[in-house]
């Protein structure tokens, strides 16, 4: 039995299921990151297990127990905030306090739990500041404080580190995944950001209008997407999508993917070949994602299929650590990614080497995962 | 732009509008302050001096007398003890009076804006409503309802030997303003806690505070501007109120200072005694007047508070 149970949840607003049937577990200690785009009812979703949103149907287990009735206080939870939610009129050593005050803690062991929170975040020198006295990042740590003193069962977080700027939000991703190491609790965690998402789970949940994609781990959800969406949504820059025709040459399965004033590219589809089969004769989707489409040196070695092929590179766009590389393929512009030092000019026509192993096939019509 | 052009003109082109809204602001000014000036020059002049002299002359010997008199031995109807009775039936009416429709506004903001229920755009358009009743619609009524009280009252007397306040008028006139307060107190706090963050409200939950400890740790320790604003608004409706305090407190002991000064001034024993009566009315708009100079810093920043988010 997992740790933490979400069983069929659903939720309504009048007639409109926000959420239709979610169900997910968490081992205790796990770390489980909802994502999708904005209105997917990630959100929703996390309101619901801290109890700020009534259940419509389906059960929420925490460690065995139901707590689909009880109030939120009641259910051994602490969430972060999007926008922090300090309280403005209390002090950095207040405000980590309240929780354990409203709980009838006394005073002296009040004190030594912030005290020793405040030297976990190092922030002890701010507490007795009021919130608008901190920046951005010194209010997250003190959100995260107030929700780490009370050592709850599960943490959740709501979009914690999106007020904050590009460089902040970095640290403070690695901070919050080297305090989940150190402390081994089970934490949800809700994002739009894939990279977030894919540097901080155990577990990834894939949520699109209401409907659960995917879960599985991060390598799951990257490598093997069970749709476009997911496919399209998890990596940066996504996945190449790239319409394809399977057809039979020389008794062997092979994708064909059209060229602009040239003859078909012939791909060998690999280990896919065998599920391929079903679809002989048949337009699908190629996805491959950038860092499978390399230069020859670049390419994995272990890889079982790698076709190298030439095509007419389009735009180069160096990005220091690798360089893009664009082509046309199929009517549609394919990203490679190359090293930095590869010798590619836009214009040109260049060696690419496709690794096969990574390529996935989606149906067009139903979007699903074909091989 | 501004800033190159201005040279280019001629001085006078600039200085005209100024002249004429200082002009006008001027004007205005000492319209409004015309008739305090008399007020206060006249209240620190004899009697003699009232009659002979001009009405916006400086007193030649200033007196504080008049003063004296109207807090101490003006006559109210028949009895001649001054107003000072008068001004404490007042400060007893509004202090609770303001305290409690305050307090119970806020509760009505926080509920409607943190705790909705269905129908709650409803209510609050009642609520509204009670902002545009004419008070002189509900003069009747209410004398109805008050004459009630004061039935309950005397059955408690007759049974436990206290009234416990019912029929009392002044508080009968606490009750009176805190019902037609609650609309302005309940607009007031409601839009300003429309723009109160409710993830505060949802962190405190999860943090266990219980419905009051929410309200009283949270909402209200933010809520200093609003407060402000609301107290001095009732502080002066209800101070300056005279419809409910003649109808329902107008005789007597009892009455507010309002009732008190018009029979100050009403009351004819020979000769009108100008210096006493400017005195009363004087003491009488001090409370406002105070309010306003200890809190008036917080009332524009409050009146904004509720129109601008964040």
């Amino acid at each position: 039995m997992a740790f933490l149970e979400i069983d069929r949840l659903v939720k309504r607003f009048g007639a409109t299921e926000v959420l239709k049937g979610i169900t997910l577990e968490v081992e205790e200690g796990g770390f489980l990151v909802l994502v999708g785009p904005s209105g997917c009812g990630k959100s929703t979703l996390l309101s619901m297990i801290a109890g700020l949103d009534t259940i419509s149907d389906g059960e929420v287990r925490i460690n065995g127990r139901r707590v689909n009735e009880l109030h939120p206080s009641q259910r051994d939870i602490a969430m972060v905030f999007q926008s922090y939610a300090l309280y403005p009129n209390m002090t950095v050593a207040e405000n980590i306090a309240f929780g354990l005050e409203m709980r009838g803690v006394p005073k002296t062991d009040r004190e030594a739990a912030v005290a020793k929170v405040a030297e976990m975040l190092q922030m002890g020198h701010l507490l007795k500041r009021k919130p608008s006295q901190l920046s951005g990042g010194q209010r997250q740590r003190v959100a995260m404080g107030r929700a780490l003193v009370r050592d709850p069962q599960v943490f959740l977080f709501d979009e914690p580190l999106s007020n904050l700027d590009a460089k902040l939000r970095v640290d403070m991703r690695t901070e919050i995944k080297r305090l989940h190491q150190r402390m081994g609790t089970t934490i949800v965690y809700v994002t739009h950001d894939q990279i977030e998402a894919m540097t901080l789970a155990t577990q990834i949940a894939v949520l699109k209008d209401g409907v659960l994609q995917q879960f599985g781990t991060p390598a799951e959800v990257y490598n093997n997407p069970v749709n476009m969406f997911v496919a399209d949504f998890m990596g940066s820059p996504s996945m190449n999508l790239v319409p394809a025709h399977i057809r039979a040459e020389n008794g062997k399965t092979v994708v064909a993917l059209s060229r602009a004033n040239e003859d078909d590219l012939i791909l060998d589809p690999g280990v896919a070949s065998t599920k391929l089969g079903a679809v002989l004769g048949q337009n699908v989707l190629l996805g491959i994602r950038p860092e499978a489409i390399t230069d020859h040196d670049g390419a994995d070695r272990n890889a079982r299929t790698l076709v190298d092929v030439d095509c007419h590179v389009e735009v180069v766009e160096p990005a220091g650590s690798d360089t893009f590389v664009v082509t046309h393929l199929g009517g549609k512009h394919v990203i490679a990614r190359m090293r930095s030092d590869a010798s590619v000019r836009g214009g040109q026509r260049a060696p690419f080497t496709f690794n096969m192993d990574k390529a996935v096939f989606f149906d067009p019509q139903t979007e699903l995962r074909v091989a | 732009m501004s800033a190159i052009a201005a040279p280019g003109r001629t001085p006078g082109s600039s200085i005209v509008p100024r002249i004429v809204i200082y002009g006008l602001l001027v004007f205005f000014a000492l319209i409004y302050l015309i008739p305090f000036f008399v007020m206060l020059v006249t209240s620190l002049k004899t009697m003699p001096e009232i009659q002979h002299g001009n009405m916006l002359a400086l007193p030649k010997a200033p007196t504080l007398d008049p003063w004296v008199r109207a807090w101490g031995e003006a006559c109210v109807g028949l009895t001649c003890e001054g107003i000072h009775g008068y001004f404490w039936n007042s400060i007893k009416m509004v202090v609770p009076a303001v305290a409690i429709s305050t307090f119970l506004g806020a509760l009505n903001g926080y509920v409607l804006t943190k705790w909705r229920f269905k129908g709650h755009k409803l209510v609050f358009g009642l609520m509204l409503f009670a902002c545009f009743i004419p008070f002189q619609a509900v003069l009747l009524p209410m004398a109805t309802v008050l004459g009630e009280f004061g039935q309950f009252g005397k059955f408690l007397t007759n049974t436990t030997g206290f009234t416990f306040g019912f029929g009392n008028p002044t508080v009968n006139l606490v009750f009176v303003h805190v019902v037609y307060g609650l609309g302005f107190t309940t607009l007031f706090f409601r839009n300003y806690y429309e723009a109160f963050p409710t993830e505060l409200v949802k962190a405190a939950m999860v943090d266990g505070a219980s419905f009051f400890q929410i309200f009283r740790r949270v909402l209200l320790p933010n809520s200093l501007p609003i407060i402000v604003v609301t107290v001095i608004y009732q502080f002066t409706n209800i101070w300056n109120d005279f419809l409910f305090a003649s109808a329902y407190a107008g005789s007597g002991d009892v009455m507010p200072m309002t009732v008190a000064l018009n029979n100050v001034v009403n009351t004819s024993t020979g000769v009108v005694e100008y210096n006493v009566n400017m005195a009363a009315a004087m003491i009488a708009a001090m409370p406002t007047l105070l309010v306003y100079i200890l809190a008036g810093r917080y009332f524009v920043r409050g009146l904004m508070a509720g129109a601008v988010k964040g």
